[in-house]
């Protein structure tokens, strides 16, 4: 912690030795060159479709195309469902990481098939998840059937829906993200907050808590982009109509069969939210880029 | 990670982008053929964009097509008009394009990718529920109902401009919970139960089968969806995409269409 | 403990205060790895015990079972008449100062000082009831400051205001100056050992430097491999080393 070490000869030193540069490799921190030149055209295959959708996009009809009632409806109703799916995620996915992190400790196949589970709607086709969230929850489905008989209530083609579904999709990536951050706290600290006679809820509420709040943040950030930009789940699950299921990136997807200067402009916007987002995003908060 | 590793690392890796490269290149349909003739004895590959609500009888179709044409193997790719039309003319590489309302196809000719559409088929809408009719609907009026769950195609595409115009037609304002982007997923909705009623093409109804029960709507005779084809200008082998074009608007093309549905142009 | 302990206690450190602490009494068997660790030994107030050995003996390990962070193969943990080795750390009243302080590193000095009193009430009582350990142990001028921005040697004073704001029945130290400068330590020694003094409560401390053991401690317990090998004062081990450990220990140190 605030100890300086640096008086101790061999003991601080002892990592950057090992690390350090093998005779015959490249000088560390230069990067090789064939590994500098496949690095460039990855980024390119990233940035150059981007660069292409700013330099086409219709600028001069731009004012017109944002201030349509169709893009302003998917805006308000993009932004509105994705910070409630947010907010969703945060009360549900950091118990959840707790409970991941705890679970380094289980035995192996309670362990794996635990993360698995967290793991699916990452890997899963979003539309494939709209179809699982249909079968569950669709009128016919045994949550669904039972909403339906006891409260007259049906999820589908509702505005609940469309969050539905964007929690399921990126529910994985808040808990990922603060999985990683609880991982690297101290373990310490808790016990210390235990000898001074916290209780397990007040080890988490003021000592846990604080310290992944930063790592919280970030994946609450992920999340946010990730629901926004669902499209696959939503539209198989919760449908699309203009106000209440239509987010942006349907509307989109709509727009380019009939007007792909609105298409663009849709574009445009969901690409200018996401990196005004990413760019808000200190990089320390992102425990895999931290310095 | 040394320099060695990262150095056969990278080479493995643009090795394999090369490869990538070269599969793609020559897998394509698009090379056109130097050999004229139909007695072509290496196989060729049909790509054909047909509106979704095509899929049963264009299937069926080109089965039959390949059995009298050994040599081409027919590849069908099924949507919404409009998005077709898009992909069309952002430069898919398509022989044949069937569009389920003349817009679509107009937009292709217009970027000068087909030239000579002809109308082969027609279709009218009917309304739809699901296996029982759990909702006891009983014609288009339920369609203005708050409380039941409707499905349309979205106005964009023909289903949906077909529908648009029916219900004016007909004086009526829908009450729409979704409002989809090609018929086929309406009709899925349905089939499903997720809704109530829903307006898609007779032929779906039809394609349907037991999943669903169809409500016919007496005004909808009067809205025609004309379903144009054309080969188009950029196909890989012209003379295969006239050939197809050909057999559609033929006899053996009318007796599928027609046990499908569909009515004659 | 009641204001007039705590009173006298400051007047005179280990008379008053010793009448009204407990004595812990230890004698643990805990498992580490495939090996097992076994200890036995109270410790009376006011008669500091510092548990020597090479490292990997298991003094560590000692440690946190009594303190209950780590679970007890057999054997039990006693303060006065209480028995405490089923209860968790939070109900024990045992205090630690761990080897690099674990300092809470999102709160400030005053908060970390103030923590256990938070857990027991509001942040302003916590804050109220820190001030005399901020000013007893010269961190007034630190108070606002986080973790990360003090040196070794007023880390480990926050530390142990921390622990000791808790008053606990029973102070542990682990390895207390290892964290440190070398040139710091001796004063730093010295004034740890005033702390433990006016805290008067039974106290273990861990360690295997001889200087620490002679400065803080009145007796010493020598752990080698998980066994005790010796236990005495400094002047009995020095007489009659029962092991070539201690033998070389005491004679590297020139005590």
């Amino acid at each position: 912690m605030a100890a300086p070490v640096s008086d101790r000869p061999g003991i601080g030193r002892g990592p950057r030795r090992a690390r350090g540069a093998q005779r015959g490799s490249s000088v560390a921190g230069r990067l090789a060159w064939p590994v500098a030149v496949v690095a460039g055209i990855a980024l390119a295959i990233l940035v150059l479709p981007l660069a292409a959708l700013v330099v086409r996009a219709p600028w001069g009809d731009l004012t017109e195309l944002l201030a349509r009632e169709s893009v302003l409806q998917a805006l308000v109703l993009s932004f509105t469902t994705a910070t409630v799916a947010t907010a969703c995620c945060l009360v549900l996915g950091v118990p959840l990481a707790a409970l991941l992190a705890r679970a380094a400790d289980w035995p192996t196949l309670p362990r794996r098939a635990l993360r698995a589970a967290v793991t699916v709607p990452l890997v899963l086709p979003p539309v494939v998840g709209g179809i699982a969230l249909l079968m569950l929850l669709g009128r016919r489905g045994p949550i669904g059937q039972l909403l339906e008989e006891s409260f007259g209530v049906t999820v589908p083609f509702t505005t609940g829906a469309v969050v539905i579904a964007q929690v399921f999709v990126s529910l994985p990536f808040l808990t990922f993200a603060v999985e990683g951050a609880l991982r690297s706290a101290d373990r310490r600290t808790e016990l210390a907050a235990a000898t001074l006679g916290a209780s397990r809820w007040q080890v988490f509420r003021h000592v846990t808590l604080p310290l992944v709040a930063p790592g919280v943040a970030a994946g609450a950030v992920l999340c946010f982009t990730r629901a926004l930009g669902e499209f696959g789940a939503t539209i198989t699950f919760a449908g699309s109509l203009p106000g209440v299921t239509r987010t942006l990136p349907i509307a989109s997807y709509l727009a380019m069969q009939s007007d792909p200067d609105e298409a663009i402009a849709l574009a445009l916007l969901l690409l200018a939210v996401s990196v005004i987002v990413l760019l808000g995003l200190r990089d320390r908060w992102l425990p895999e880029v931290r310095a | 990670m040394t320099g060695r590793f990262a150095g056969s690392a990278a080479v493995a890796a643009l090795a394999a982008l090369v490869l990538a490269g070269c599969a793609s290149a020559g897998a394509g349909g698009t090379t056109p053929s130097a050999v004229p003739t139909e007695a072509d004895t290496e196989p060729t590959t049909l790509t054909v964009f047909a509106a979704a609500s095509l899929t049963e009888a264009f299937d069926e179709l080109a089965e039959q097509f390949e059995a009298e044409h050994p040599s081409v193997e027919v590849t069908l790719s099924y949507g919404g008009s409009a998005a077709l039309a898009q992909q069309v003319v952002e430069g898919a590489p398509v022989d044949v394009f069937a569009s389920a309302a003349e817009p679509p196809m107009q937009t292709v000719v217009d970027a000068g990718l087909a030239s000579d559409p002809g109308v082969f088929a027609t279709n009218t809408l009917e309304l739809v529920v699901p296996a029982g009719n759990p909702a006891g609907v009983t014609g288009l009026d339920d369609l203005a109902d708050d409380g039941l769950r409707i499905a349309l195609c979205d106005a964009s595409v023909p289903c949906g401009a077909a529908s648009v115009k029916l219900l004016e037609q007909e004086g009526l304002v829908a009450a729409p919970d979704t409002l989809e982007s090609d018929v086929k997923a309406v009709l899925t909705k349905v089939s499903l139960g997720e809704v109530d009623a829903a307006l898609v093409y007779r032929t779906d109804v039809i394609a349907a089968g037991d999943e669903v029960e169809g409500i016919e709507v007496p005004g909808a005779a009067s809205v025609v969806n004309r379903y144009p084809i054309a080969a188009l200008t950029e196909a890989g082998d012209p003379d295969a995409a006239a050939e197809f074009v050909a057999f559609v608007t033929g006899d053996a093309g009318r007796a599928v269409l027609a046990e499908a549905g569909f009515g004659k142009p | 403990m009641t204001d007039a302990a705590g009173a006298s206690s400051a007047a005179d450190p280990s008379s008053a205060a010793t009448a009204t602490r407990p004595a812990l009494h230890a004698d643990v068997v805990v498992a580490r790895g495939e090996t097992r660790i076994a200890a036995a030994f109270d410790v009376a107030p006011g008669h500091p015990l510092a548990v020597i050995g090479p490292n990997g003996a298991g003094k560590s390990s000692v440690l946190a079972a009594i303190a209950g962070l780590v679970p007890l193969e057999s054997g039990r943990v006693a303060i006065g008449a209480r028995s405490v080795d089923r209860m968790p750390p939070e109900r024990r009243r045992i205090g630690v100062l761990f080897q690099d302080y674990v300092l809470f590193p999102h709160l400030t000095v005053r908060d970390n000082v103030a923590f256990a009193a938070r857990m027991r009430g509001s942040r302003a009582a916590a804050r109220a009831a820190a001030e005399p350990w901020l000013d007893r142990y010269g961190l007034l001028a630190l108070a606002d400051r986080f973790p990360a921005q003090l040196s070794g040697g007023q880390a480990q004073r926050a530390a142990l205001a921390r622990a000791l704001a808790a008053e606990p029945d029973v102070l542990l130290l682990d390895e207390p100056m290892s964290a440190l400068d070398v040139e710091v330590r001796a004063d730093m020694r010295a004034e740890l050992a005033t702390h433990v003094r006016e805290f008067g409560g039974a106290t273990v401390l861990v360690t295997h430097s001889p200087a620490d053991a002679a400065a803080l401690a009145d007796s010493v317990l020598v752990l080698e491999r998980g066994r005790v090998t010796q236990r005495g004062t400094l002047e009995e081990l020095r007489a009659s080393p029962a092991t070539p450990y201690v033998e070389r220990m005491l004679a590297a140190s020139g005590e």
